[in-house]
């Protein structure tokens, strides 16, 4: 699975709560979610989010089990968020809904392009390539399925 | 020589397997997206209901009438599956499940982060988002990693006005916001022996607090007189392991009453240091510090006196409202000033009942500190269910060792 995307730098320990606040959780409608992502960090950051990679500092998707917070951003049009660690449930939880995420170290640019190969394991941003962490096969079957919900609604055992 | 982790699980750290789910649970707020999941998933099976539970608690009763549609879906959806219910008023999910539904050595998933806090009974217990928890309900099984453990060593006894919540942000000071991140804590030692359920509960709480997946007790003496009074016969657990790669020392006689500054839970220093700052609100309650011991506690500082600002009291369950009651701990509070809200989550999660305005200070006692969390634009500071006390008393960051 390759990718690519603008870079949006966020900085460390972004919590659940920074991604999507907890007064707009109580809906159905997902586009409140993309609308209001970010928003306690920086209001204007949801307006650039369409064809975006997350590249954030350690930490990122701390807090709450939320899933609107990676929903919040894939419906916002970010392609990936990369990280160098992630909270395990939003890792979890990104998964599940399809949004790739990118174990790494790399230096963040921003608006610079950030191309990335899953199956490959790499990531390509400020000119140079990295490795990605791999993904356990699980998580890569998952991802690629688009999801947990095709992935067993796809008549997994 | 296994940890109590891969003893439950089955398999050593860093391998994945697949577990039957012993119990799952969702509330109001991840339920609502779970049931979405779950119907996309268009299996139409539902597995496990008599192990399944859904516990309204994040808001409870609902707000406006949004929430309150969204409840009333999902309260026909338990009905429908036959899902163990727990309605408004029941209390937080995480203390509904350790009031006799959590027994030592299940494997335990909720929809929420705090779902750690069962590990204070010997389970392992780790919080997903509502997607997994849809993929339990409908196959009963999920995929683990089972994680590398840290060992917190606790020695001594707490003195003083020193009590659990105040370990529980010295260990995730010590750890740091993702010091545990992709692992398990256990915790271990003749202080951990010591502890009641209650301090136990406290402790396995905050395990999330620093990335941890899950938080863990030994189930000893102390876990089968507490379950005993379930009607839950349970045998003890026994720790094969001596040391851990990763351990972290605290002796709990050395310890002061500490705080968690605002924005951050890990950023702890002594509530000495910080006394005379004003605050505008005093919340004592949720999953952390919501039971019956904690408004004991709150109860034996105040009594017979007036809190100065704004104090609102949520206790964790129904249970705990009734015990207080019965004991006379609630009209104490009540008498003493304090608002007290419907079991459940309170203004916690900024999302009603007590919600902060910008430039309030509000001094908690509950898991998280985040920038906006109870309010926009207001600030929170964690703390012990005595140092709530004393600052409710003094309107202003106060020490509860002068009040003891």
């Amino acid at each position: 699975m390759r990718a690519e995307g603008r870079a949006v730098c966020v900085g460390r320990d972004i919590d659940t709560d920074l991604i999507i606040a907890g007064r707009y959780l109580r809906t159905k409608d997902r586009s409140v979610w993309a609308e209001h992502a970010f928003e306690d960090l920086d209001p204007a950051l949801a307006g650039r989010l369409k064809g975006a990679v997350i590249v954030a500092g350690p930490n990122f998707g701390c807090g709450s089990s939320r899933e609107q917070a990676p929903v919040a951003l894939k419906e916002a049009g970010v392609v990936a968020v990369a990280a160098p660690t992630f909270a395990r449930i939003f890792f979890r939880n990104a998964v599940n809904i399809g949004l790739p995420v990118l174990e790494c170290e790399v230096p963040c640019q921003e608006g610079e392009a950030v191309r990335f190969d899953l199956d490959e394991g790499w990531i390509e941003a400020a000119g140079v390539r990295r490795p990605l962490r791999p993904l356990s096969p699980r998580m890569r079957e998952i991802l690629r399925a688009g999801g947990l919900v095709p992935y067993l609604s796809g008549g997994r055992g | 020589m296994s940890t109590l982790s891969e003893q439950i699980l089955g398999a050593p750290a860093g391998e994945y397997l697949d577990r039957r789910v012993d119990r799952a649970f969702a509330h109001d707020g991840t339920g609502v997206l779970a049931l979405e999941a779950w119907r996309a998933i268009g299996s139409g099976v539902f597995t496990d209901s008599d192990r399944r539970h859904l516990i309204f608690d994040h808001i409870a009763p609902a707000n406006a009438s949004l929430t309150a549609d969204l409840q009333h879906e999902l309260r026909a959806f338990a009905k429908e599956q036959k899902v163990h219910f727990s309605d408004v008023g029941g209390g937080v999910c995480h203390q509904v499940m350790a009031e006799g539904c959590v027994l030592p050595g299940e494997v335990v998933v909720g929809a929420d982060s705090h779902t750690c806090t069962l590990g204070a009974l010997g389970a392992f217990a780790t919080g997903v988002g509502a997607t997994d928890l849809a993929g339990v309900w409908a196959t009963g099984e999920t995929w683990f990693r089972v994680p590398e453990t840290t060992g917190i060593f606790l020695e001594g006894t707490f003195s003083g006005a020193v009590e659990a919540k105040d370990l529980a942000l010295a260990y995730v000071a010590a750890l740091g916001m993702d010091g545990g991140t992709y692992r398990a804590l256990e915790f271990v030692g003749e202080g951990a022996a010591g502890l009641s359920m209650a301090d136990r509960l406290t402790l396995s709480n905050m395990a999330v607090e620093t990335g941890a997946k899950a938080g863990l007790f030994y189930a000893d003496e102390t876990t089968r007189r507490y379950l005993a009074g379930f009607g839950h016969e349970v045998e003890v657990q026994r720790r094969e392991v001596d040391g851990y790669p990763d351990e972290v020392t605290i002796d709990l006689e050395n310890l002061e009453p500490l705080l968690a500054l605002p924005p951050r839970v890990d950023t702890v220093c002594p509530v000495a240091e910080k006394e005379g700052v004003p605050v505008d609100q005093v919340f004592l309650g949720t999953c952390t510090c919501g039971r019956y011991e904690d408004l004991e506690r709150f109860a034996a500082i105040v009594r017979g006196k007036t809190v100065k600002v704004r104090t609102v009291v949520v206790p964790a369950s129904r249970a705990v409202l009734l015990r207080a009651v019965e004991t006379g701990v609630l009209t104490t509070l009540v008498e003493a000033g304090c608002a007290v809200g419907t079991p459940g989550c309170g203004p916690c999660l900024g999302a009603h009942m007590g919600v902060i305005g910008e430039g309030e200070v509000c001094l908690s006692t509950a898991n998280r500190n985040f920038r906006n969390r109870m309010g926009i634009g207001g600030e929170i500071y964690l703390a012990s269910p005595s140092t709530a006390a004393a600052t409710a008393l003094a309107g202003e960051i106060a020490s509860p060792e002068g009040c003891l």
